[in-house]
């Protein structure tokens, strides 16, 4: 089952014991808070989960999958992630299928 | 910006909830999500991204010391998309300001 921001509120609501309303702005605050913080250029680091990078990006020839037409693939700011040690062990020892 | 940073600048503008129930909160967010992929569970967060595991076959290796050939399993890791949202601010200031460690 995928998990959602609703699912993350009714956590915070029912192990930290917040009410409906702080969990739900307390999400939506930390989701904005990593978006803004890489708008202005700076990689977030959450030690045990991951990192948050920003890389640039030359402009390179591209085409257009459909027409086949050459058009460039313009300069951009890209952000990646990159999971922590933590993070990829417990996840390399899953073992299913479905995703 | 840290884990630590995020915390005191969330219990600073959250001013009617302790530091304490912030950093407990930040630290669940991150354990559901982590434990969402460990159990091969997607994770979906409108505007900000999307999470899930790309699998990676097994291989054969080698002990780059030794030379030796290893077997790799197959594997998965976890693999971020980021969100419409998220792309477009981020492209969007790359002329105003350069990226910082």
């Amino acid at each position: 089952m995928t998990l959602t921001k609703a699912d993350i509120v009714e956590n915070l609501h029912e192990e930290v014991g917040l009410n409906k309303r702080e969990a739900k702005d307390l999400v939506e605050m930390f989701f904005e808070e990593i978006k803004s913080t890489l708008e202005s250029g700076v990689n977030v680091k959450f030690s045990g989960f991951g990192n948050f990078m920003l890389r640039d990006k030359k402009e390179r020839p591209g085409r257009n999958p459909n027409s086949g037409k050459e058009i460039p693939v313009s300069a951009r700011r890209v952000v990646t992630f990159r999971p922590g040690q933590k993070l990829k062990h417990r996840v390399e020892t899953y073992a299913g299928t479905d995703k | 910006m840290t884990k630590s940073e995020i915390i005191d600048l969330l219990a600073r503008k959250q001013s009617h909830l302790s530091g304490k129930d912030v950093e407990w909160a930040i630290k669940i967010i991150l354990e559901r999500m982590s434990e969402s992929l460990s159990t091969g569970n997607r994770i979906e967060v409108r505007g900000f991204g999307s999470f899930s595991l790309h699998y990676r076959a097994g291989r054969k290796g080698r002990n780059p010391k030794t030379g030796e050939p290893v077997n790799l399993a197959a594997k998965h890791v976890p693999h971020f998309k980021p969100g419409k949202e998220l792309r477009e601010r981020v492209d969007g200031s790359k002329a105003s300001c350069l990226i910082q460690a």
